[in-house]
């Protein structure tokens, strides 16, 4: 019994987490400003990294720790490029 | 829906509290996905997706070191190293988009931004403090 509530609740984590991706790839293709796509590209950074650790508990690997991490890197390393370029037109001065 | 194969002998407290901090942080990633698509302005907007990085990543970390603990009968904690750094990183990243758009907003004369302060003249800001 609990391992269905286990499983039903992974499924329902997944399915969310795709939702609130096709919301922020939504905003990226409407938002108004280049600073609303940065930022919506930052949410779907975030909300894959988020979905990859769900896939790693589904799964029972650790593999998807790892990929999780690095995403995480690289959204947090593209976004302060983005802001920077935002920001001075240029990202490397 | 069948049961997740690999966890035959997961208790049933940890299979609940896995599921309910899961349930916890994907559904508050998605309420601050929803706020961030439905927010009228961009200073609000960039509010909404916080949520996302704050309790629903703590939530989704909390329920996989719960999850991997029971099942390998050993403590796991290196998924709080995504805590941390999602944590850590996440306020720099919006403060420098904040300032960016205002500086964008800004150079437009945008009405509905603040201006910019007054900045104090350079002869009154390098004066010396009386000597005692």
């Amino acid at each position: 019994m609990s391992h269905m509530i286990l499983a039903w609740s992974v499924t329902i984590a997944q399915i969310m987490l795709a939702l609130a991706m096709a919301l922020a790839a939504i905003r990226m293709s409407r938002g108004p400003r280049a600073q609303d796509r940065v930022l919506a590209l930052d949410t779907l950074y975030v909300n894959s990294m988020l979905l990859l650790m769900v896939f790693g508990i589904r799964t029972g690997k650790v593999i998807y720790f790892e990929a999780s991490l690095v995403i995480g890197m690289l959204g947090f390393v593209a976004t302060v490029a983005l802001a920077k370029f935002l920001m001075r037109g240029e990202v490397v001065e | 829906m069948s049961t997740i194969e690999h966890a035959g002998d997961l208790p049933a407290w940890a299979a609940l509290a896995v599921s309910f901090f899961l349930v916890i942080g994907a559904g508050l990633t998605l309420i601050g996905t929803i706020g961030f698509t439905r927010l009228p302005t961009f200073y609000e907007r960039i509010h909404a997706p916080t949520l996302g990085t704050s309790w629903g990543t703590g939530g989704i970390v909390m329920a996989s070191m719960i999850f991997f603990t029971v099942l390998s009968t050993r403590l796991v904690v290196h998924e709080i190293l995504i805590g941390i750094f999602v944590t850590v990183t996440t306020p720099v990243t919006l403060m420098l988009l904040a300032r960016a758009a205002l500086h964008r907003d800004r150079a437009e004369g945008n009405p509905e931004v603040p201006a910019e302060a007054p900045v104090e003249p350079a002869g009154e800001a390098e004066q010396p403090a009386p000597a005692e």
